[in-house]
């Protein structure tokens, strides 16, 4: 008890250091957590999978398509145990700047196979009974204002023209890991009404190939029964575990990744090194009042305690608010970047990692001048006050 | 008040053994492939309940001899023997806890806590004991009011005057009820009177309390309060004719 006290105390003796010290190490933290969030949100993607899901799309790339045709051959394939499809529709809502996932579905069989899109019952059947009818995730919603019963407009880029969709249903995610910034539409209106307006070559064509299977372990066997499936076809397909589907769009940013890992980790070596020198300057200060303590008889170990604590107690502080602060500013940052990241939030790793970032610095910060301290001479410390 | 210190190395011939026992002692500091001797060959007993005053020229050694006696400093050669301990051959952590239970220290600027009160300074040498909270609080009150700073204790040490804070530190140096007392210049941070009213507390630690004091000082005023003076030049004691000069400085006669 007294020992907490005195850290305290000691801590605050300086006030303007201390505090500078703080604010630095709040923006520090509060950094570290947002980069690391910024590089979670990239993954999200991958986070959200589920381990019995595989993608079938073209080995070419997934720009080219696959005939639909395919889709009562993949059915038929052992352990495979329902299958759906989707394609890329890439409107423009308004601007550009609005951008947000767009896929057109084989509704019935896409939403069995993904149940973490918890949706109304009402609200299901009133989109599977509309032809151009979407839903969309509860984030989207909320981002621009739409309510069930809305008409949506959209600018097709790939499928020329303006289309217009009914909200028929908002759904929310199982988890805080389920993606809420799609919006999903009929593919049969898609495909149909393609063919009206562009001629057969836009129609009767699928982006890609979402396939349940019976047992995760199953996904390399099966994935190989389908490819060689296809194999010497006009369209040779390549399947993967929805996860390596999703990776494979991160890999695209590694390097931009790497960079902001890396530069999380930098500001948190600064701000080790703004903390160790404010430690070193502290120590130098009360040379004599270690000096003083050892010669009543305090051991060395007493005065490495002093100063570890100390940077422990102005660490935790300045760490545990840059902690806090991390969730209003995630918050924020998410409401400004709109859809592009689908899931943003500050997970509990990232706030372990926070915390522990603040322990190290605090330890680091200490480690130097603990050491020296615990080694001066009685003698010439008390010499340093004459 | 006193007729002046005996000035003499030897003890005041007593029936017990001396408290401190000092044979043969040396000290030099290495500078570079240089050693520097700043005491050789010091003999000196000091008994039980002396109150006694170090004094010399700057750099004759007098504060390293403190330092020596206080067990913060380690003798290059010789013996040290204090209550029976020869303190020389302890090792760091067991002179740390024989200084925790033997020594009270009184510094020139008085070297108190300045984030703690008056009452919590006081109590520090205490927090290495198995006291519990209650009795400690009983110790520092009754050392707060020996000093007369009953109604300070809850002030820190920038609320004190200079004479008030060394009267903290005397009473730190008490609390523990320490074999010795060491005190170094404890009156050269402080004016004329505070100075006196110090030494008068110094004075009384002694007669009333029967506490051994070993005290360094510039001032021959503050040593005429000792009531044994030993002289010190270039690291050697002064023998005892020389020293009578000093005595005979001390109160103002010629030699």
């Amino acid at each position: 008890m007294f020992l907490l006290r005195l850290l305290f105390k000691n801590a605050f003796r300086h006030r303007l250091r201390t505090v500078l010290t703080m604010v630095g190490l709040v923006v520090a933290i509060c950094a570290f957590g947002l980069l690391r969030t910024i590089v979670d949100a990239w993954y999200a993607g991958v986070e959200g999978t589920s381990s019995t899901r595989l993608i079938t799309r073209n080995s070419i790339s997934l720009t080219f398509p696959l005939p639909l045709s395919y889709a009562e051959r993949l059915r038929s394939v052992e352990g495979v145990t329902g299958l759906s499809w989707s394609n890329w529709f890439g409107g423009v809502y308004i601007t550009e700047r609005n951008f947000f996932p767009q896929f057109a579905v084989d509704a019935p069989s896409y939403l069995a196979l993904y149940p973490e899109y918890v949706l109304k019952d009402d609200e299901k059947k009133a989109f599977l009974l509309d032809r151009q009818g979407v839903i969309v995730g509860r984030k989207l919603a909320d981002t621009y204002g739409w309510k069930v019963g809305d008409q949506i407009a959209l600018r097709g880029t790939i499928y020329p023209g303006t289309w217009v969709f009914n909200l028929r249903g908002i759904w929310d995610g199982v988890d805080a890991k389920t993606d809420e910034s799609q919006m999903l539409m009929h593919w049969q209106y898609l495909s149909e009404t393609a063919r009206k307006r562009l001629g057969r070559s836009m129609a009767d064509y699928v982006g890609v190939y979402v396939l349940r299977i019976d047992q995760p372990d199953n996904a390399p066997l099966v994935s190989e029964r389908i490819d060689t499936l296809f194999r010497n076809s006009l369209a040779e397909t390549l399947t993967e575990t929805e996860k390596a589907f999703q990776l494979s769009f991160v890999s695209m940013s590694e390097t931009i990744l790497v960079a902001i890992n890396a530069v999380s980790l930098v500001i948190v070596v600064i701000i080790m090194a703004v903390m160790a020198n404010t430690m070193s300057m502290t120590a130098r200060e009360r040379l004599s009042e270690y000096a003083t303590l050892k010669a009543l008889g305090f051991a060395p170990g007493f005065i490495v305690k002093l100063l570890f604590g100390e940077s422990l107690v102005i660490a935790l502080l300045g760490g545990g608010m840059g902690l806090a602060l991390t969730l209003p500013v995630a918050a924020a940052f998410a409401k400004s970047v709109g859809t592009l990241f689908p899931v943003f939030r500050v997970s509990e790793l990232t706030m372990a990692l926070q915390l522990l970032a603040s322990v190290v610095v605090g330890l680091v910060a200490a480690a130097w001048p603990a050491w020296k301290m615990s080694r001066i001479s009685i003698v010439n410390g008390l010499r340093h006050v004459a | 008040m006193s007729a002046g210190p005996v000035v003499t190395n030897a003890p005041v011939v007593g029936d017990a053994p001396p408290v401190i026992r000092i044979r043969g002692l040396s000290k030099a500091y290495r500078r570079g492939e240089q050693l520097i001797p700043v005491l050789e060959g010091i003999d000196l007993d000091v008994n039980e309940a002396e109150f006694i005053a170090l004094m010399g020229p700057s750099g004759s050694g007098k504060s390293t001899l403190l330092n020596l006696i206080a067990g913060i400093d380690q003798p290059s050669g010789g013996t040290i023997e204090i209550g029976g301990v020869n303190i020389a051959g302890l090792r760091e952590g067991e002179l740390a806890d024989w200084r925790a239970a033997h020594v009270g220290f009184i510094f020139q600027f008085y070297n108190l806590m300045p984030v703690l009160t008056a009452f919590e300074n006081v109590e520090l040498p205490l927090l290495l004991t198995s006291l519990g909270r209650a009795e400690r609080r009983r110790h520092v009150e009754a050392a707060l009011a020996m000093v007369r700073l009953t109604d300070r204790m809850d002030h820190y040490p920038n609320e004190l005057s200079g004479g008030q804070q060394q009267r903290v530190a005397i009473a730190r140096a008490l609390v523990t009820d320490p074999t010795l007392i060491v005190a170094d210049e404890p009156t050269g941070d402080l004016d004329r009177v505070t100075a006196a009213e110090v030494l008068d507390l110094l004075d009384e630690l002694h007669r009333e309390l029967g506490k051994t004091i070993v005290m360094v000082t510039h001032d021959p005023k503050a040593a005429s309060r000792a009531g044994r003076l030993i002289h010190l030049e270039k690291g050697v004691l002064v023998p005892d004719d020389e020293v009578a000069a000093v005595q005979a400085d001390l109160h103002g006669h010629p030699h």
